[in-house]
């Protein structure tokens, strides 16, 4: 019974926490500063999920096969591989090192 | 020319959910392969086989999902549990704010188009400057759930050992997407490096003594340095040329030039050109100029279809070849 009203709890809290925003600020045009704020949380933020998915709660869990793994991604982005090819090379690094 | 112009954004928009659809299938594949962890985890601990299902169809959020699923295997009680997986959660509402210009309809509508928000496909509709690809945000949405809970249904019967897929390196996957697709975001615009930096180190501070949730948001101060700036000088990359009757102020109107040569400049100039060229040229052309003057008369409702948004590579598409799908579009 506990499970079952903490995951009706989650998913309402959830709902809730994606429809506040386009709810209350949708409908008008902001002005441009804070757009322009607005524009910057999204590296700001998918800096902040990576980080935080790397790092886990009070840094536990770094885990350096891991990193050498994700290393791998921004220079073959650079050098304009494919994603697919991308995310199996960091994959495989990362499974090799874990040998 | 109402009705090439409703055809032009029927078309455009569906190319967009197929990019998103393309794009999220990438997001989906990492879905899926967390999503058996789940299922695994959670049958393990005597969930049972319907509730992680039902629990990820109705959540469908990872991070959130494993938080439950820790602190009520811990002992933690029903309070605690939904505590802080709604702390983890509560990076949506800043993500909402930001997607909300560009959704469509009345509070009740913009809120349910709002659940389409999750972490890979908000990132990934993402255009730059603020402005969010709706269709490409539901296409690629649209992929993830079924993995998602199809990935939970898999974990739970099979119920393999979470330690092989640890073994091997898949939990690397989603991490890995989102550094492409911030490597993505500050190749298409350099002004994101500041707010890129600072939101990292901020989430590593904060994630030292916070949940994840809160220090994610805690990261979205970062995006202040925004003020720091020419006010416009973000804001107007976005609307290159025909769009937004708003910023059609005048003193947005020099920046304009400046401002969106320097993000196409040099290590995007391929992708950005061909990728405005060809739907432009090819079937466009006439439209998309009446299309812009009809746009600054009336103060639309939402944005128009730009022709040439720097059309994000999609990180499931060839980041080659971001042209493709849109040289369909002609056909």
């Amino acid at each position: 019974m506990t499970l079952w009203l903490a995951i009706v709890a989650v998913a309402a809290l959830s709902f809730a926490f994606k429809a506040l925003g386009p709810a209350l600020v949708g409908g008008r045009t902001l002005p441009p500063r804070a757009r322009s704020v607005i524009a910057l949380t999204a590296p700001a933020l998918l800096a902040g999920f990576i980080v935080v998915d790397v790092l886990g709660p009070r840094w536990s869990a770094v885990d350096l096969t891991l990193i050498a793994g994700l290393a791998v991604v921004p220079v073959l982005v650079r050098t304009r591989a494919p994603l697919p090819v991308t995310l199996v090379a960091a994959v495989a690094v990362t499974a090799l090192l874990r040998l | 020319m109402d009705s090439l112009r409703s055809e032009r954004t029927a078309a455009s928009a569906r190319a967009s959910f197929v990019s998103g659809l393309r794009t999220g299938s990438g997001l989906a594949a990492a879905s899926f392969l967390l999503a058996v962890s789940f299922g695994a985890v959670s049958a393990s601990q005597g969930w049972g086989h319907l509730a992680p299902v039902i629990c990820s169809m109705v959540v469908f959020s990872g991070s959130a999902q494993f938080a439950l699923l820790a602190v009520l295997g811990s002992g933690g009680g029903l309070m605690g549990a939904v505590a802080s997986a709604a702390l983890i959660n509560s990076r949506f509402v800043p993500m909402g704010i930001a997607v909300a210009g560009d959704l469509r309809g009345g509070r009740f509508r913009r809120a349910l188009e709002g659940q389409a928000v999750v972490d890979g496909s908000w990132a990934a509709a993402h255009l730059g400057g603020g402005r969010f690809d709706r269709y490409l945000l539901f296409g690629a949405t649209a992929i993830q759930w079924p993995a998602w809970v199809a990935g939970t249904g898999l974990g739970v019967v099979v119920s393999p050992d979470p330690d092989l897929l640890h073994r091997l390196g898949l939990d690397v996957l989603t991490p890995a997407l989102f550094v492409a697709l911030l490597c993505d975001e500050v190749r298409k615009e350099r002004l994101n490096r500041l707010p890129a930096l600072l939101g990292a180190l901020l989430a590593a501070g904060l994630v030292l003594f916070l949940p994840a949730g809160p220090a994610l948001v805690g990261a979205v101060p970062a995006a202040l340095v925004a003020l720091a700036r020419r006010p416009a000088a973000p804001a107007v990359s976005d609307t290159a040329a025909p769009a937004a009757p708003d910023t059609a102020a005048p003193d947005t109107a020099a920046p304009v030039v400046s401002d969106t040569a320097a993000p196409a400049a040099p290590d995007t100039a391929a992708p950005a050109v061909s990728d405005t060229a060809a739907p432009a040229v090819s079937d466009t052309a006439a439209p998309v100029v009446s299309d812009t003057a009809s746009v600054a008369g009336p103060p639309v409702a939402g944005p128009p279809r730009r022709p040439g948004p720097p059309r994000r590579p999609g990180p499931a598409g060839e980041p080659g070849r971001p042209v493709r799908y849109d040289e369909e579009v002609p056909r």
